[in-house]
Parts: C-alpha cells; sequence; structure tokens
C-alpha cells in the first residue's frame, strides 16, 4: 500500500472542485468550532442533505473539512476570551487566554493554529501507511483499557497544581459528583435526580466549561476594572513569522503532544482527555514549568498538538471498522450509508478510491486549514480592541446562545449562569477549576469503564493488571501517582550515586 | 474573606450531606459484579464532606483582613450579572431574540454609553447574526416569543 | 448607510415570513420541523430520523425542512418529555426505538406512549446472535452448550448489549429462562457499534446486534451471525441463510424493535395526516429500500387505528417481558 495508493488518494483529492469543498468546509467549521455549543457534528449534520447530489468521494471532503476547521477554530475563542468553543480546548485557555491578556494573543493564536497543524500531520502520516495495523491495535482497546487511560490522565495532574491541595481535591471531587448526575447506564438508574426531570440529562461538560471559564472570568475582568488589552502588535502578519521563529524550541512537547493524541484518539471522547494529558506532560517536563497557567506558550502548543492529533485519528476506527472515533464521526457515518457506501473494514477493500481520495483530503484540507485560519490572525486578535460595553455584553450573548444550542435546552441556560457564578466564587476563593473541568469530563467515562470492567471480571479488580496493554497503562499511572512521594527520595539517591556530596542539613 | 470561604465550604458540605441521602437510596456497596450506582457517588460525598469541614476549619483558625469583594467591586460584577440573569428571565417568555437584543442595548447605553445610532445597529444585529448562522444555516432551533410567532418564524 | 441597509433587510424578512403563510385548506408545515431523536447521535435511530431528513430533501418531500435534534438524557426520557409537553404543536415529531416502553417501565420517568400522538409505524429491526468468527461456535447450538458448561464459572460467557434494563438485556434475560442452564454476564455498552467492536475486539462472548450494527463487520468476517429472533428468517439474499431461533434451539424467543414516529400530545388531525402521507412517500423512494435491505430492516408501516393497537399490544409485551426479567422499578 503507502505510496501509491496516497497518489491515486492526491490525483482525486486535488481537482478544483475539491478544493473548493475544502475551503468551503474549513469556512463553517472554523464559524463552528468558535461559537460554543456548536458542535462539528451540527455541521455535519446540516451539511449531509447538500452531499447528496455529490459525488461521495467530494462529499465526505467537505464533511471532513468542516471538521478541522472545527479543530482549528475551538482555539479561538479559548485564547480571546477564555471561552472554549470546543471541548478539547479547554486546556487551551490554561496559558493561551493569560497570554492574549498581555497583548500577545497573536503569537497565541499562531502557536495554537500551527500546533494544530503539526499534530495533525503527524497522526495522518500514521493513518496513511498503518491504517491496518494500528486498526487492530485499536480493537484491543476494551472497557479495562479505557479506564486504564483515563486513570492515566487524571495521574498525569496529580502533584501538578500548586494553592491550596484540599481546595484542589474538593473541585476534584465536586467535578466526579457533577458528572454522576443523570443517568447510570451501567443500572439504568437515575441518580441524583431528586424527582427533577430537568437534571435527568446531567451537567454538560461544555456548559460547565462556557459558565466556569466564560461567564466567571467576565465576572472577575469586570471586578477587577480591566479593560481586555488589544494586540501590542499592528494588523499584519508579522506575529506569525515571528512565532514560527520560536516554536521549533517547542519540538520535543510537539512529539509528546503527537503521540499521546493519536493513542487516545483512537477511543470516543479521546481528543479532550489527550488534550489534557499532553499540557499536564509538557509541564511536568518543562524547564518553565513554574510559568505555566501564567502565559507559557508551550501550554499552548501542548494540548492543541494533542487535540488535533486526536482529532485526526478519531478518523481511524471510522475508516477501518466503522466505528465513530467522535460525535461528528458518527453523523459521518449516517452519510456513507446515505450515500449507499458500508462503513466499516470492507471499505479499504471495496472502495479504495473513496478512503485514498479522503486520506489525501486530510493533507490537503489541513494545510488549506493553517493557512485559512493563520491569515486571520491579526484579525481575530483585534477583536480585543472592541470597547468593553459592547464585548462584554456579546460575550454573554453568545454564551447563552452557545448553552442552549448544546441541547436545545432553556434549563442549560440557567446553569450557565449558576456555573459563572459558582466559576466567580471558586476562583476568588482560590478553588482550582481545572480540576473540576477535568473531573466532570473524565467522571463519566471513566466510572462506565471501570464498572463494565468490573463486570467483565465479576468484581476482581485484577482485570486492570492482567491484560498486558491496560496492566502496562495502569502500571505507568501509579508511578505517577507516587511520584509526588518517590521524587526527593530519588534525588537524594541520585545526587549521592554521582558522587556530589548529599546536603549536609538533612 | 473568611466569611466568603466558610459559607462556601458549609454549601460543599450540605450538597455532599445530600449527595450521600440519594446514594443510600441507590446502593452504595460493591455488588456481586462490582460496586452498585450509588458507591462511586457515597463515597465521593463523603470525601466532599471531609474536605469542606477541614476547609472549614482551616478558615476558622486563619484571620484574612481582606474582604472577599469591596463595594466599589461589586458593583462592575452585578452591572453584568443581573442584567444577564435578566435576560435569561426575558428569554424564558420572550425568546432569545428578544432577550439578547434588550440585554446588549441596555448594557451598551446603561455602562458603555455608547451612541444611540451603535446601540441599534448592534443590538439589532447580533439576534439577527445569530438567527441567520444558527436558525437558517446550522438549523438549531433558538426559544421564541410571541414576536416570532407573530412573525411566523 | 448600514443602518438603512438592516432596516430594509429586516422588512424583506418579514415580508418573506408573511408571504411564506398557508392559504391552501389542506395542512402543510409552516416552519421548519422539530425531529427529535431520544437517543445519541450515529445510533440506529439517529441514522434513521437523519435518513428521513435528507430523503425529504433531496426529494422536496416536505415544504420545510426537517431538523434532526437529539435529547438522548435518562435513556430517552429528555426526549420523550420534551415531546410530551409540547401539546398541540404541529411542528414537532419524534423517532421512537424499544425506550420508548423500557425507559419509563424501569426509570418510573413519567410518561408513556399514550401521551403522545401516534403518526406511523416505518419500520421494525431484527435482532441477531453475534459471535466472533475465531471462535468455534459454528451453530447457536454449540455456542450454548458452552454457555452452559461455563455457567456459574469465572468464565461465564459475557453478553455485550446497549444499555441496562433495554431491549438487548431484556433479550439475554429471554434467552435465560428459555433455556435452562444458560447463564450470561451482561455487559452493557453505550451504544450499538461500540457493542460489536467489542465483540471483535474479544472484549465480550457474543451480542445480540441489530443487523446492521455488525454487518459490515460480518462482510470482513470477523464475526459470525448464529440466529435471528423472529419467528422467520429474514427474506433478504444475504440474511436468508441465518436461522431462527427456533430452528437452531428449539425454542421460540422472538423481539422485534419499533422503529416509528410520534407526535405531540393532541396533534391536529391534518397535521397527523399529512405526516403520514409524508412519511409514505419517503419508504417509497430508493434510498429508503436499499437501507432496509442492507440493515435487513423488516419493513412494516403502518398508521391510525393499527399502529396504535399495534403500540398497545406492544406496550403490553414489554411490561410482561420485564417483569418476568425483574426489570420494573421497584
Amino acid at each position: 500500500m503507502g505510496f501509491e495508493n496516497l497518489l491515486l488518494g492526491f490525483h482525486i483529492a486535488v481537482t478544483p472542485f475539491n478544493l473548493f469543498v475544502a475551503v468551503v468546509g474549513i469556512m463553517l467549521g472554523t464559524i463552528i468550532g468558535v461559537l460554543p455549543g456548536l458542535g462539528g457534528a451540527n455541521g455535519v449534520a446540516i451539511l449531509l442533505p447538500l452531499t447528496f447530489t455529490m459525488p461521495p468521494t467530494s462529499a465526505i471532503i467537505l464533511l471532513t473539512s468542516l471538521y478541522w476547521g472545527a479543530l482549528f477554530g475551538g482555539a479561538i475563542t479559548s485564547i480571546l476570551f477564555n471561552i472554549p468553543g470546543e471541548p478539547w480546548s479547554v486546556a487551551t485557555t490554561f496559558d493561551g487566554y493569560p497570554l492574549a491578556r498581555q497583548g500577545q494573543g497573536g503569537q497565541a493564536l499562531t502557536a495554537a493554529f500551527t500546533s494544530s497543524f503539526v499534530g495533525a500531520f503527524f497522526s495522518i502520516v500514521l493513518i496513511t501507511f498503518f491504517a491496518p495495523v494500528l486498526a487492530e491495535i485499536a480493537l484491543k482497546f476494551g472497557p479495562p483499557e479505557f479506564f486504564a487511560i483515563q486513570f492515566l490522565t487524571f495521574s498525569s495532574f496529580v502533584g501538578l497544581g500548586g494553592g491550596n491541595p484540599l481546595k484542589s481535591l474538593v473541585s476534584i471531587l465536586l467535578g466526579f459528583i457533577l458528572a454522576a448526575v443523570g443517568l447510570d447506564i451501567v443500572t439504568g438508574q437515575l441518580r441524583m435526580t431528586f424527582g427533577f426531570t430537568e437534571l435527568m440529562k446531567g451537567f454538560d461538560f461544555i456548559i460547565a466549561v462556557i459558565g466556569l471559564f466564560g461567564v466567571g472570568e467576565i465576572l472577575l475582568s469586570v471586578e477587577e476594572g480591566l479593560k481586555f488589552q488589544g494586540t501590542s502588535t499592528g494588523m499584519n502578519l508579522r506575529v506569525v513569522l515571528d512565532t514560527w521563529k520560536i516554536l521549533p524550541r517547542y519540538w520535543r512537547t510537539f512529539v509528546r503532544g503527537s503521540f499521546i493524541g493519536f493513542w487516545m484518539g483512537f477511543k470516543p471522547g479521546g481528543a479532550t482527555p489527550a488534550s489534557f494529558m499532553s499540557y499536564a506532560f509538557a509541564k511536568r517536563f518543562s524547564r518553565n514549568a513554574d510559568r505555566f497557567g501564567k502565559g507559557e506558550l508551550e501550554g499552548v502548543v501542548a494540548p492543541e498538538t494533542a487535540a488535533h492529533a486526536a482529532g485526526v485519528a478519531a478518523m481511524l476506527p471510522m475508516i477501518t471498522l466503522g466505528i465513530p472515533g467522535s460525535p461528528t464521526a458518527a453523523v459521518m457515518l449516517g452519510g456513507l450509508i446515505i450515500w449507499g457506501l458500508q462503513p466499516g473494514p470492507m471499505l479499504f477493500k471495496e472502495k479504495p478510491d473513496f478512503v485514498w481520495g479522503l486520506i489525501a483530503s486530510m493533507y490537503t484540507g489541513n494545510i488549506i486549514g493553517v493557512l485559512m485560519v493563520l491569515a486571520f490572525v491579526p484579525f481575530f486578535a483585534a477583536i480585543l480592541r472592541i470597547p468593553f460595553a459592547i464585548l462584554t455584553p456579546l460575550i454573554v450573548v453568545v454564551c447563552a446562545v452557545g448553552s442552549y444550542a448544546v441541547h436545545n435546552s432553556m434549563i442549560d441556560v440557567w446553569y450557565m449562569v449558576i456555573f459563572g457564578v459558582v466559576g466567580y466564587v471558586f476562583k476568588k476563593l482560590d478553588y482550582p477549576l481545572a480540576p473540576l473541568v477535568l473531573a466532570l469530563v473524565l467522571g463519566d467515562l471513566a466510572e462506565n469503564a471501570l464498572r463494565q470492567s468490573l463486570i467483565m471480571s465479576q468484581g476482581s479488580l485484577a482485570i486492570f493488571f492482567a491484560r498486558p496493554i491496560s496492566g502496562v497503562i495502569m502500571a505507568v499511572a501509579l508511578l505517577f501517582f507516587a511520584l509526588p512521594v518517590v521524587t526527593p527520595w530519588w534525588r537524594r539517591f541520585r545526587g549521592g550515586s554521582v558522587g556530589t556530596p548529599a546536603p549536609r542539613e538533612t | 474573606m473568611r466569611a466568603a470561604d466558610l459559607a462556601t465550604a458549609v454549601v460543599l458540605m450540605g450538597l455532599g450531606g445530600l449527595v450521600m441521602f440519594d446514594a443510600v437510596r441507590l446502593g452504595y456497596d460493591w455488588g456481586s459484579d462490582g460496586p452498585k450506582s450509588g458507591f462511586f457517588p457515597f463515597w465521593l460525598a463523603v470525601a466532599l464532606v471531609v474536605t469542606s469541614g477541614l476547609i472549614v476549619v482551616q478558615a476558622l483558625r486563619r484571620h484574612s483582613p481582606q474582604p472577599f469583594v469591596s463595594r466599589e467591586q461589586l458593583r462592575p460584577v452585578l452591572a453584568v450579572l443581573v442584567p444577564a440573569t435578566a435576560m435569561v428571565l426575558i428569554m424564558e417568555v420572550a425568546g432569545l431574540y428578544v432577550a439578547s437584543a434588550l440585554y446588549v442595548a441596555f448594557y451598551m447605553r446603561w455602562v458603555g454609553r455608547h451612541r444611540w445610532i451603535t446601540i441599534a445597529l448592534l443590538a439589532l444585529g447580533l439576534p439577527l447574526a445569530t438567527f441567520v448562522i444558527f436558525e437558517r444555516w446550522f438549523l438549531v432551533p433558538m426559544p421564541k416569543g410571541p414576536l416570532e410567532a407573530w412573525l411566523g418564524l | 448607510m448600514r443602518h438603512h441597509r438592516l432596516v430594509s433587510a429586516l422588512l424583506v424578512l418579514i415580508l418573506l415570513a408573511g408571504a411564506a403563510m398557508p392559504a391552501a385548506a389542506a395542512w402543510e408545515p409552516t416552519k421548519p420541523i422539530e425531529f427529535v431523536v431520544p437517543a445519541g447521535t450515529g445510533g440506529g435511530a439517529d441514522q434513521m430520523a437523519r435518513l428521513i431528513a435528507g430523503i425529504s430533501d433531496k426529494h422536496k418531500l416536505s415544504p420545510r425542512p426537517l431538523i434532526v435534534v437529539n435529547k438522548a438524557g435518562g435513556a430517552g426520557a429528555e426526549g420523550f418529555l420534551d415531546v410530551k409537553g409540547k401539546k398541540g404543536d404541529a411542528h414537532t415529531i419524534i423517532i421512537t426505538l424499544s425506550n420508548l416502553f423500557t425507559t419509563p417501565l424501569h426509570t418510573g420517568v413519567p410518561f408513556s406512549w399514550k401521551d403522545l400522538t401516534p403518526v406511523a409505524r416505518l419500520a421494525l429491526d431484527q435482532f441477531i446472535l453475534w459471535v466472533n468468527a475465531e471462535t468455534p461456535y459454528m451453530t447457536a447450538k454449540d455456542y450454548i452448550a458452552a454457555v452452559k458448561e461455563n455457567a456459574g464459572k469465572p468464565s461465564q460467557k459475557k453478553m455485550g448489549g446497549t444499555g441496562s434494563a433495554q431491549e438487548d438485556q431484556i433479550i439475554t434475560i429471554q434467552i435465560q429462562q428459555a433455556i435452562d442452564g444458560t447463564k450470561f454476564t451482561y455487559v452493557p455498552f453505550k451504544g450499538g457499534g461500540e457493542v460489536c467492536v467489542n465483540l471483535v475486539g474479544k472484549h465480550v462472548d457474543s451480542t445480540v446486534n441489530n443487523p446492521i450494527e455488525c454487518a459490515s463487520h460480518w462482510k470482513a468476517k470477523r464475526v459470525r451471525p448464529l440466529a435471528v429472533f423472529d419467528t422467520e428468517r429474514i427474506p433478504v439474499a444475504e440474511w436468508k441463510d441465518i436461522p431462527t431461533v427456533k430452528e437452531a434451539l428449539g425454542v421460540d424467543i422472538h423481539y422485534l424493535m419499533l422503529r416509528g414516529i410520534f407526535g405531540p400530545p393532541n396533534m391536529p388531525k391534518e397535521a397527523v395526516d399529512w405526516y403520514v402521507g409524508f412519511l409514505k412517500k419517503v419508504t417509497e423512494t430508493p434510498e429508503w429500500k436499499k437501507y432496509m435491505d442492507e440493515g435487513a430492516l423488516k419493513p412494516a408501516f403502518a398508521s391510525g387505528d393499527e399502529y396504535a393497537k399495534w403500540v398497545e399490544e406492544n406496550e403490553k409485551l414489554h411490561r410482561e417481558l420485564m417483569a418476568k426479567g425483574g426489570l420494573l422499578k421497584k
């Protein structure tokens, strides 16, 4: 396979019509990515009817381009307003927003888009040459492996947050508790709904984030009497070139993020945990660890690389196995059926032109995408120059619209307001918000995977260690949990062995 | 600051208690095939109550002269929060478009003191843009009220 | 200047909206139709809803578009309650699966099909017993023998299915009750596609997936169908070699899942008539027929009293089955 097939694919993907389709898709996708509450699934579902009149390959290029656009666009509002347009951009706010506040929004956006592209490219290359092998590995991931991954994501964050450990713990616990509200799919029981039908669907992660981060941040900034600062640089593309000069410095973070993203992207909903894990690892290994959270460019590079790598990897199970790696992919699968294609393992053999056209379009789509969004960096950065009394109500309205759009439900808009107040109060009292959000996004998935595993093993925890893949991941995770305890001891041990005099005062 | 810290911690303890109450109903022990529905919520809630309790103790021991929020700080916060809440209330009856137009106009005039022409442009433009993008392009129906019904949208 | 253009644009919009008002006597949708799916994106019901919306667009069957909205919360209760609350609304419809019966029976959430207006039954979905193709079980008999042998041991056979106390678990319990000595460990997953992949990955030993959820894995020779849970074989070419459960095991276990449409309570009669006609046209398109064949769905169009009666009988059946399986809300 490999090259000849890819050439065949490019032959199909690089026609004027298909390139045009890609541009349209990316533009719409970027809008979806920017607006919180609209997900790739919305856009795909809406464009689907349009695709009936196109050849299937152009149709899938339109839909996947929309998806790339959404992946790129998610970072924009995260950086500018602290409002993640998509779940996987939450970690991007940690350093992206502080950068924007310091007048470096342009740099942060450039870094985010470039990292997205690098992550995507890495995943696409892997898919091009190893898709069937990778699909087999993906199949080995059952509930125990899935739980192990969630566990690892969580462990990578342990010991990272400074501040009051009690308050960090409260934040985590609260996140897990909120995640448990609603229907328990393992037993089909309703939990903590207290008879209110509104609580039945639980707390959506994205609404919590819009409230806690978006609305909460507005309240904080008006309190401080701060105005948003525009970029210090002018409205030109110099900022992009200047940032590119710095970025190669973070090559380790790029590589790490790409790997994390790719392996996590296999499983449904992998992009969000991947972005968190990549952020945590970057902070762990960075020389500037103490600057993370205060506006460190590396803290933007890490989550964006992983998120986009995972976003691309989510296409792999869809192409090779016919299972959607994300809600967006699920809707695309529906499309395949309507176009008369049967998604699943036979697609590679029965419709090689379709599959390879799609893979080639991943290259073209992402290249077009990154160029388009980068061209707009100065424009995005200039949004912050809009007077405060205009920007504030606009953001609030966009938040409200977004919260409503997630489930078409009014109660979610109220949740947004409540979460906004909670975000404000928590931030003022030094309760960290990141652990809450992480627990909220992982809680549901992790608990389900854990309990499915335990049902499989009839209640024995040994299942996590008896299986090779989950065993290894669990071991690494446990190591991370132990790290805060082990590190001082290890330092002393190593210090002694190299021959440097041990500190006398101990 | 201390009062706010205490109040938050106490609210969280109450929340934990509420969760424990429901978890007991669901069954919080370890069944034959793993934990029951209430297992995780129960122990999470126990941990929440204990941790919040420790925060209460911590807060009682420490004195912080700085207030949680000063009067001057509170005013702009409420200036955002109260109209926003009002907007959501209006949304329930009049739909999103009317509510957001009113909210934008009100805030821009009251806080920003912008010119009426700018206000009119944005207060009408934003709902219109929302309508086109959400309702027309992405076919996401927004909450509507009597005005939209009258217009037949 | 721009201000003027804005105002005129608004005026045009109002005029357009006014012009769209119907003049004819027969009811027709005057605004976009909200098509509620009480399940997540990508599942069988969601696929079908999006297919209907797509077919309607392609063949211009409806003057206004159908907007698919997923309301999956609380095993679909969110969607049903939403539609239940829209009394008399003629621009909302909901597609149902078995959770129309199972969710209220198991969770006690207050809704029933009687709250809604039955519009039409579109199709019935089959269930098939699948095992991994690398296992030595060539027939349902082989597999059931292995199930009996391992019952009660740590190696007890695992049955994967969608959700808890829903159709897959009902069928699993039916097998256990019909065949002495069988016992499965039922592992609930979130969606049908995920279930079949877990079978391919050998994380479970068997599943009772809908045909379409496993079809491509079967073509790739990763899974093997053993028996159909129906009284007759599936009459479509590639599926007709699969024996019924009765043929394979000598016991009659059959279960079909409703794929039907309901409207809000007190939906106007004229609107119901329009939707029935609309859906009838949808089911006559080649795209629909192809989908039916590929997914081995049973075409079973019905409306009016025939449909209502069928739903009533089916609810009774679910109540009995779930009572026998101990799945009713205590």
